[in-house]
């Protein structure tokens, strides 16, 4: 139990919809989510396929503490190969959406080949029906929703979606679900996009039972109470993920400018202190917190946006309230283009919930095309008369909208940072790893970051490791090797449980292990849980080094690498990778050019 | 002393705890869809509203019944429905001016809250206290307290 132990299988090209039961011995093997789709896709498809073709499988994956009374058990993941990273692509998103896939009866729902129109999705249980989405194309991620649940009748619909930037392969494109969360990175929407699948909508009643109720509802009570009795989980809940941007502040970790500096002097104008502050009009950006699905942390900002700001002043559609910033938002809008007006970073933040993009690679593109237009390198000609310049916070919204609208020159920034600066003749100018934009942290402040960046199977990435102890502790290359390897390994079992990895702030593999050891059959000890972890990482390198991947791109920027940081606590220093990377290949048990070896494959019954 | 479950919207964070907690009392199975109590959601998440049986003293629903399968608990004051009385004919489910009485077409039975014998899983399970279980003569207790505070700053 626990599991539905049943997935279904959509072939857009054939028009079919079938059930099938869930592979057990795999579920056994890699737990749920993350682990179990990547299984799955490993199986289902070769590496090698263009992540547009239609034979690129799109899975939508719930773990097996999805829906059940653990705290953030909303938890589902996209897993596809990303046409971002030409890599595998793991996107994790909260709201309501996942929680619902999984009470209508599936551990996984598979997508695959590619509709001659364009269709949505409708399950409601085991009832599955492939409908026309004619009059959905071309509309936004909001309408889709209002109008899914109006054409069905069902105000409890639950609706993930994509906008027209997906339609229209924007790298970058995300899934978005529940109107403001969204599977955010390495373009899973573009996927979507190229199946012509505007969305998935659906409705469950069957509900998830687990395997010792009794045991289960005492871990949850026991975990539940340690979460809520921890200070990182109170700041969460009070001042949001976008603490971080003071502490990134100080610390002289915050990429700005495209990572031209390290600090950014608006910090203060974008802050947790600055969105509860009214303004000269007296109004004040933050209204409410919001929680996910069974979610007691609720560190979501609901914001909004001064009428009278010139964004939405003449635009009463969006003066609702809506998804607020978080620390990538701000971040990615803010510093590293180096905007500090608030009710325009928040604008910002709507146009990507609203057209499906990656508020990260959106932010970081930009960032590089603004440098490129401060270079000269293009002008007012290519930019459709919009000036680029670092700090112009009318060029954010201008250019998120023509992105989100794939018109003009958002087309070019659609490409993503990589190839736009590909494009424009200057590769070096593109902040990211395999083709993925960094989020916001400067890896020559934060050194273990730099290796998780470089080493993440998805691109860079600020999610699929944790060493930010370790970094804060030194800041040298030295000990990051093997708490990035190992942190590694826990994320990926997080990541696969259906549970948040918020919760990490409390709880360690022993809290995930007592919630897991109750509701799933098998004997899942801490040992077991840790090797699962290990094994997942792993079948994500595997999949990577088949799509064609190698050492060559486990690599940072030259500007990280050579460019000494101009401030903060790290100033003069520059990323130490080439003194990490060996030792992490090594603690991974991978030959020097990266590859895992036949011992390490059959330790972890990969071979 | 009669309880009541009191509902402050304004500490709602829209978790679903409390549905998770309700079906898993009431089904065995964690299925907000059999839920007794109902989280709604406005405006992209600016409010959000729990909301359930609030046990009328006069209850329409009991009063409809032609069965007489719904009654008064005598330890917690809650309308209960007795599932081997109920026929399923769903008059009860018109009588409630609240619409907090719903069919439940897999078991052919109404379902409503009954308060869980006194032990309430929904505030239990609630991290933020936007539902409590209290006092059902002093509903207005905290709301009070407030007030008097706002009123009286220096007090």
């Amino acid at each position: 139990m626990s599991w539905q132990r049943k997935i279904l299988r959509v072939d857009l090209s054939k028009g079919s919809a079938e059930i099938e039961p869930l592979n057990m011995e795999w579920a056994q093997q890699f737990l749920g989510e993350r682990g179990l789709a990547t299984k799955y896709l490993m199986e289902s498809m070769d590496p090698k396929t263009d992540a547009m073709d239609p034979g690129n499988i799109l899975i939508f994956a719930t773990g097996p503490l999805t829906g059940t009374m653990s705290s953030t058990s909303g938890r589902y993941a996209v897993v596809t190969k990303g046409p971002l990273t030409n890599a595998i692509a793991c996107s994790n998103s909260g709201g309501k959406f996942g929680a619902e896939l999984k009470f209508a009866g599936y551990d996984l729902l598979i997508v695959q080949g590619r509709s001659p129109q364009p269709v949505y999705l409708h399950i409601d249980n085991d009832n599955v029906e492939i409908l026309p989405a004619d009059e959905l194309w071309g509309t936004t991620v909001w309408h889709t929703e209002e109008w899914l649940k109006s054409r069905h009748q069902n105000p409890l619909l639950k609706v993930a979606s994509i906008g027209v930037a997906g339609e229209n392969g924007v790298r970058f494109a995300c899934i978005v679900n529940d109107l403001h969360r969204a599977a955010g990175r390495s373009g899973v929407g573009a996927v979507m996009g190229s199946k012509n699948l505007k969305a998935v909508a659906v409705h469950g009643s069957v509900g998830v039972r687990v395997d010792d109720p009794q045991r289960f509802m005492q871990a949850v009570k026991d975990t539940k109470a340690l979460l809520w009795d921890n200070a990182g989980r109170r700041e969460l809940t009070e001042l949001g993920t976008n603490a971080m941007i003071d502490a990134m502040q100080e610390f002289g970790g915050l990429p700005t400018r495209n990572f031209q500096e390290v600090q950014f002097d608006g910090y203060d104008k974008i802050d947790p202190n600055a969105m509860t502050t009214p303004n000269e009009h007296g109004h004040t950006n933050l209204i409410t917190n919001k929680a996910c699905f069974g979610c007691t942390i609720a560190c979501g900002r609901i914001a909004h946006i001064d009428q009278e700001h010139f964004t939405i002043v003449n635009r009463k559609e969006y003066w609702h309230a809506s998804g607020g910033l978080e620390y990538e938002t701000a971040y990615a809008f803010g510093p590293v283009v180096g905007v500090d007006d608030i009710d325009a970073l928040t604008f910002a933040g709507y146009l990507m919930n609203e057209h499906g993009m990656d508020p990260i690679s959106f932010g970081v593109t930009l960032a590089a095309a603004m440098e490129l237009y401060e270079m000269g390198v293009i002008s007012d000609k290519d930019t459709d008369g919009v000036a680029l310049n670092f700090g112009n916070a009318e060029a954010l919204t201008v250019m998120a909208e023509k992105t989100g609208k794939f018109e003009g020159f958002g087309q070019i920034l659609g490409l993503g940072s990589k190839r736009l600066c590909e494009k424009y003749g200057h590769p070096e100018l593109f902040m990211g790893v395999k083709g993925q934009e960094f989020a916001g942290y400067d890896s020559r402040a934060l050194q273990g970051m730099g290796l998780g960046y470089a080493t993440s199977n998805r691109g860079a990435c600020h999610l699929k490791h944790d060493t930010f102890a370790e970094d804060m502790e030194d800041q040298t290359g030295k000990g990051k090797a093997v708490p990035c390897k190992e942190s590694q390994d826990r994320t990926a079992v997080v990541d696969s449980t259906g549970l948040c990895l918020f919760t990490t702030a409390a709880w360690g593999v022993e809290e995930f292990q007592q919630q897991i050891d109750a509701a799933c059959e098998g004997d899942w000890s801490v040992e077991r849980l840790a090797a699962t972890g290990e094994r997942i990482w792993n079948l994500e390198r595997q999949f990577n080094l088949a799509a064609g991947l190698s050492k060559d791109d486990d690599t940072l920027p030259k500007r990280l690498l050579e460019v000494p940081a101009p401030s903060g606590t790290a100033k003069g220093k520059v990323n130490q990778l080439d003194m990490m990377l060996p030792e992490y290949y090594e603690a991974r048990g991978w030959t020097a050019d990266g590859v895992p070896t036949k011992e390490t494959l059959q330790r972890l019954d990969l071979s | 002393m009669q309880k009541a479950l009191l509902i402050n919207p304004e500490k709602c964070t829209s978790c679903l705890q409390c549905e998770l907690a309700c079906s898993f009392e009431h089904e065995g199975v964690f299925n907000p869809a059999k839920s007794r109590i109902k989280v709604f959601e406005f405006e992209h998440g600016r409010r959000a509203i729990p909301y359930t049986c609030t046990q009328c003293d006069e209850a329409w629903c009991l009063h409809a019944c032609p069965v007489e399968a719904i009654t008064i608990s005598p330890n917690t004051g809650a309308k209960e429905v007795n599932d081997n009385t109920c026929v399923g004919c769903k008059v009860c489910t018109i009588a409630c001016p609240f619409g907090t009485v719903n069919y439940n077409a897999d078991s052919g039975k109404v379902a409503k809250c009954d308060l869980c014998g006194g032990d309430p899983q929904c505030a239990e399970a609630c991290p933020t206290g936007a539902i409590t279980y209290v006092d059902a003569n002093w509903t207005g207790y905290e709301r009070m307290l407030e007030s008097a505070v706002r009123a009286h700053p220096a007090a």
